[in-house]
């Protein structure tokens, strides 16, 4: 998760834009310093979006390539980490579209869903999940589950749930609106909800079911 | 389901909040739909589902510089 504020003020200089100002000048263990700070998120991110180590892994070297090629076009009016990760998402997504054999992808596919839009499955989760799975398992159904997302759902509930982006970096990241990710995201938190209630609803006499070796990823 | 949202993100102002707790109270169904919602966030956030173990990193990093120096 990124724990990087940048500040605007002259004061203070988030210590990313001393590393890309000493990068820009030919600094490569300054730039190298970058790719370690964030190179875990950005596979993370294109993992969800591609769904394929392979093509992720290529995403992680195009993005940080990218990103040093065009470091001079980064003003700092942003993050470095959310400017670096828009470059990732649209290499994802190009990544997407060459495997979808030139078929155009972007993060507004399929998002017109009315899935999940409201609630259906309203069981109760009981016990609490992760005393039901063990960890592997657990992240088994957890991707599985996700992987049921359109991108344009699963990389806003990747970017403002889980890597910790606020709403409004979320938005600039993807070039979306502020409404338009808040109305994804709850999708997206609700389509997640509805699908893992499969797995984790309270049932007659469940009890520790999976742990028991009869509860496998459906 | 928005003032849901804004329950989850802890951003409903406060008098809406008190309201939304009374409903909760007496609506089972807001209530799970809300809690079950939470705990779906709490355990994407607690797992690290696409880890980059240390040797595909290390050969990535050495991808990435040998790029660059080439620009």
């Amino acid at each position: 998760m990124s724990s990087s504020i940048q500040s605007q003020g002259a004061a203070e200089i988030h210590p990313d834009v001393l590393l890309v100002e000493r990068a820009r000048q030919g600094d490569m263990a300054a730039f190298e310093k970058l790719v370690r700070q964030y190179d875990r998120q950005v596979f993370r991110i294109a993992q969800h979006i591609v769904q394929n180590r392979e093509d992720a892994e290529d995403v992680v070297q195009d993005a940080f390539l990218k990103a040093y090629q065009k470091l001079d076009q980064f003003q700092g009016n942003s993050k470095f980490y959310t400017w670096l990760v828009r470059i990732a998402v649209n290499e994802a997504l190009m990544r997407l579209r060459k495997r979808r054999t030139g078929r155009m992808v972007s993060i507004d596919e399929d998002v017109e869903t009315e899935e999940g839009s409201m609630p259906r499955d309203l069981a109760d989760w009981s016990p609490d999940p992760e005393a039901m799975y063990g960890q592997s398992e657990m992240a088994d159904i957890l991707r599985k589950t996700i992987q049921g997302l359109p991108p344009g759902f699963r990389v806003v509930f990747a970017l403002r749930d889980v890597d910790g982006l606020s709403t409004e970096e979320t938005a600039e990241t993807l070039g979306l609106s502020v409404p338009a990710v808040k109305s994804r995201l709850l999708r997206a938190r609700l389509q997640l909800r509805e699908r893992l209630s499969r797995y984790f609803k309270k049932r007659e006499g469940n009890g520790s079911r999976a742990k028991q070796g009869q509860g496998g990823v459906k | 389901m928005a003032q849901l949202d804004e329950m989850l993100d802890q951003d409903a102002a406060i008098p809406l909040r008190a309201d939304l707790e009374e409903h909760l109270r007496e609506c089972d169904h807001c209530e799970i739909t809300l809690n079950t919602t939470r705990k779906t966030i709490e355990i994407y956030r607690s797992h690290e589902l696409y880890e980059l173990p240390d040797d595909l990193r290390d050969r990535l990093h050495r991808a990435i510089v040998a790029k660059c120096r080439k620009c």
